[in-house]
C-alpha cells in the first residue's frame, strides 16, 4: 500500500482514497480512521463513510475550514500509523436460496445484456472461476465468511469481500449493459464483491441466488431490525449458509408472521491473525458464529 | 387541515431541509433541490424556513384544500391557479375552503416549491419530513404523490398573512444557458488530457434522465481515461475504479460518455471515477435546469468555491432578514 491519496469533493467533502486495489488491508486502514474521526465528534462533521479501499467525508467549511478538515484526517492517520487493527464486531448466518426461480426470471429476460446467452448466470460464474459444477461453485461462494466493506449505492446494501487468499478469489465482470431490474434480496456478484439487493431496482452483478432475510424495512417489523431500518454496518461478518426451496419458503412465512430471526454473535476480529491463517482464522469464525 | 392531491404532476414529493447523517448506510440527504426557494417559500406563509413543503417536478399538481390555508409558490416560472384565476408567485395568498390549487406548464425552470403555513405534517423519519422513494422512506409513503393522497398540514404560525412578497433583487433566474463551476479531483487524474480540456471546453445539453438523484449531461465530446493495468476490485472499463463514496455534486462519466452529477437523493457510491465535484453554491441551480438546457463547466479552486458560498450564504441570509 502507498500513502494515502487526499482529495477534495467541492467545498464540503475530503474524499480519500487507502489504494487503488481493493484489499482487507486497506478496508481496515479506512476503517479505523473513520472510527477514530467519529470519537472525536469534530463540529461540522456530517457524515463519515467507510467503503472498501477509500473513505468519503462530508463537513461544513463555515465551521470547519477545508485546510483544517483534511490535516486533521492526515493527522489521525499519523497517529493510527500501522497499529495492530482489530475490530470488535459481530459474525451473522444470512441464508441463501442459490439458483432460485425469481432471479433466474429476470437472468432470463436481460439475457442479451449479459456476457454468455446461452448459460445461466451462476453457471458462467462456476465456469470462468474454474469449478467443475455450480454446486462445487456454491460450496466455495458459501464456505468461507465474507467482510462487509461498504454499505450504500442504495439503503442498506452490503458490499461484501471474500475473507480467502485472493487467487481463490471469485471474480466475475458485471453486465455488459445494467438490467433495468433486480428481484428485492437478490444475492449478486460484481467483480470481486458480492451485494445484496437491499430493494429492488436497476444493477449490473451477476444474479447468484436470493435471501428471504429482509435487510432494510422502514417499517422495521423483524426483531434484528428494531434498533435501526438498515441491518448492515461496514465491519459486519456474514456466512452464507445455502438453503431449498422448501426452507426459503418456511423462511418466508416466517418473515410474514414477523417472527424470523437470524443467528448473530459478536466476535472481536483481528486483521494480523486473518492474514497470517486465513483458512483457519475463517474456520475460527464460523465456531464462533455456530458456539462449537 | 388538510390537502387533497387531485393531480399528483409528473414527480411531487414532500421535502424539507433534509436528512443527513445516514449516508454511510446508503441513505441519501433528499430535501429540496432547490434550498433557496424552498427556503423562502416557507418564509413566505410564516413558516419556519426548513418546513416540510411540496417540490414539483416540470408539471405541478392539483390540489383541493379542505380547509382556508396561506400559500405561497416559488422556484419555476408556472403560473399558479386558484380555481382558475391566476395568482402570483413568489407571493403569499390566501386559500378558502374547497378551492382547488392548479399550475401552468414550467415556462423557465424546472421545480417549484409550495410552501403551506403551518408545513406539510408527516411523521417526522430520521429527523427529516424527506422523501428518499428509492428507499421507500420519509414523506407521504415514502413516495412521490398520487392522486387520491390527503396531505395533513400542521398548525400555522402566528402572524401567516396573505401579501408577503419576495424583493424583486431576492427572485432568482433561471437562465436556460448557465455555468456549472466544478472543483477538479477526486479521479481527474485518470482523464486524458484532451478529455481533461474537452470536458470544460464542451457545451454540454441536460438529457432527458434528470431527477433528484443524478442529472445526466450529454452532446459533449466523449471522454477517454487514461489507459491502465486494471486495479484487483475495479472493474475492466478505464472509467472503473473499486466501488466508493460519492460526494453530493460529484460527476461521474460511465463509459466516458454523458457526466452525471449526483444530487441530492444521490446513489451513495459505486464503481465510476469521479472527475470532479459542482460546488455546494451551484446545486441549486442545476435543480432548475430542464431537458435540453445548456451548461458549461468552470474550473474553479477552493478559494473560488468557498467564495461562491459565502455569497450564497449572505443571499439566504438577506432572504431570510427581509422576510422576518
Amino acid at each position: 500500500m502507498t500513502a494515502i491519496r487526499y482529495s477534495f469533493g467541492g467545498d464540503e467533502h475530503v474524499f480519500a482514497e487507502i489504494d487503488e486495489e481493493m484489499s482487507l488491508e486497506a478496508f481496515f486502514k479506512g476503517m479505523a480512521i473513520c472510527t477514530e474521526l467519529q470519537k472525536r465528534r469534530i463540529p461540522g462533521v456530517s457524515e463519515i463513510c467507510p467503503s472498501n479501499a477509500s473513505y468519503l467525508v462530508r463537513f461544513d467549511p463555515d465551521v470547519i475550514h477545508p485546510d483544517k478538515m483534511l490535516s486533521t484526517l492526515k493527522e489521525i492517520e499519523a497517529e493510527l500509523g500501522s497499529a495492530d487493527l482489530e475490530l470488535p464486531t459481530r459474525i451473522i448466518e444470512i441464508p441463501v436460496f442459490y439458483n432460485d426461480p425469481w432471479t433466474h426470471e429476470t437472468l432470463m429476460r436481460f439475457r442479451e445484456r449479459h456476457q454468455d446467452t446461452n448459460s445461466t448466470d451462476i453457471e458462467y460464474g462456476a465456469r470462468i472461476n474454474g469449478y467443475k459444477s455450480v454446486d462445487e461453485f456454491i460450496a466455495a461462494h458459501s464456505g468461507a465468511p465474507w467482510f462487509v466493506s461498504m454499505v450504500g449505492f442504495v439503503a442498506g446494501l452490503p458490499f461484501l469481500f471474500q475473507m480467502v487468499e485472493r487467487d481463490k478469489q471469485i471474480e466475475v465482470p458485471k453486465y455488459l449493459r445494467p438490467r433495468t431490474d433486480t428481484p428485492k434480496l437478490t444475492v449478486g456478484h460484481g467483480g470481486c464483491f458480492t451485494a445484496i439487493y437491499s430493494v429492488r431496482g436497476a444493477g449490473g452483478y451477476q444474479l447468484f441466488g436470493i435471501t428471504p432475510a429482509p435487510i432494510y424495512d422502514p417499517a422495521q417489523k423483524l426483531p434484528y431490525l428494531r434498533d435501526f431500518m438498515a441491518f448492515f454496518r461496514p465491519g459486519d461478518i456474514v456466512k452464507w449458509k445455502p438453503i431449498s426451496r422448501e426452507e426459503y419458503d418456511r423462511d418466508i412465512e416466517a418473515v410474514e408472521a414477523g417472527t424470523f430471526d437470524l443467528i448473530i454473535r459478536p466476535v472481536n476480529f483481528s486483521l494480523k491473525s486473518f492474514l497470517a491463517d486465513p483458512g483457519g482464522y475463517s474456520r475460527h469464525l464460523v465456531e464462533v458464529l455456530y458456539g462449537h | 387541515m388538510a390537502i387533497e392531491v387531485v393531480k399528483p404532476g409528473l414527480a411531487t414529493s414532500v421535502q424539507d431541509a433534509g436528512r443527513p447523517g445516514y449516508y454511510n448506510i446508503g441513505i441519501p440527504l433528499s430535501g429540496a433541490l432547490d434550498q433557496y426557494a424552498f427556503r423562502a417559500a416557507n418564509l413566505l406563509v410564516g413558516n419556519e424556513e426548513g418546513a416540510a413543503a411540496l417540490e414539483a417536478t416540470l408539471l405541478g399538481p392539483e390540489l383541493v384544500f379542505r380547509a382556508a390555508a396561506i400559500v405561497a409558490v416559488t422556484g419555476a416560472e408556472a403560473m399558479p391557479k386558484l380555481n382558475g384565476e391566476e395568482r402570483p408567485r413568489n407571493e403569499s395568498f390566501a386559500v378558502r375552503i374547497g378551492d382547488r390549487l392548479s399550475f401552468d406548464f414550467m415556462k423557465v425552470g424546472a421545480r417549484i416549491y409550495i410552501a403551506v403555513a403551518g408545513g406539510i405534517d408527516v411523521p417526522l423519519v430520521l429527523g427529516s419530513r424527506s422523501t428518499y422513494a428509492l428507499g421507500a422512506l420519509g414523506g407521504f409513503a415514502g413516495r412521490k404523490l398520487a392522486a387520491g393522497d390527503v396531505l395533513p398540514v400542521g398548525r400555522p404560525r402566528p402572524g401567516a398573512r396573505a401579501g408577503r412578497k419576495l424583493a424583486a433583487d431576492l427572485v432568482p433566474t433561471y437562465p436556460k444557458s448557465l455555468e456549472l463551476r466544478v472543483l477538479p479531483g477526486l479521479y481527474f487524474h485518470r482523464l486524458t488530457d484532451e478529455s481533461a480540456q474537452s470536458f470544460f471546453a464542451d457545451t454540454w445539453a441536460v438529457a432527458p434522465e434528470a431527477d433528484r438523484i443524478g442529472y445526466r449531461y450529454r452532446k459533449g465530446r466523449p471522454l477517454t481515461f487514461r489507459a491502465r493495468k486494471q486495479p484487483f476490485g475495479a472493474g475492466s472499463d478505464p472509467s472503473n475504479i473499486v466501488d466508493a463514496g460519492y460526494p453530493y455534486g460529484s460527476i461521474q462519466v460511465p463509459g466516458g460518455l454523458e457526466p452525471i452529477i449526483l444530487h441530492r437523493d444521490a446513489v451513495s457510491g459505486g464503481g465510476y471515477a469521479m472527475i470532479g465535484t459542482v460546488i455546494s453554491a451551484d446545486m441549486d441551480r442545476i435543480a432548475q435546469m430542464q431537458p435540453n438546457n445548456l451548461a458549461r463547466f468552470v474550473e474553479v479552486d477552493m478559494e473560488a468555491a468557498l467564495k461562491a458560498r459565502a455569497e450564497y450564504k449572505s443571499r439566504t441570509a438577506r432572504l431570510i432578514a427581509s422576510l422576518q
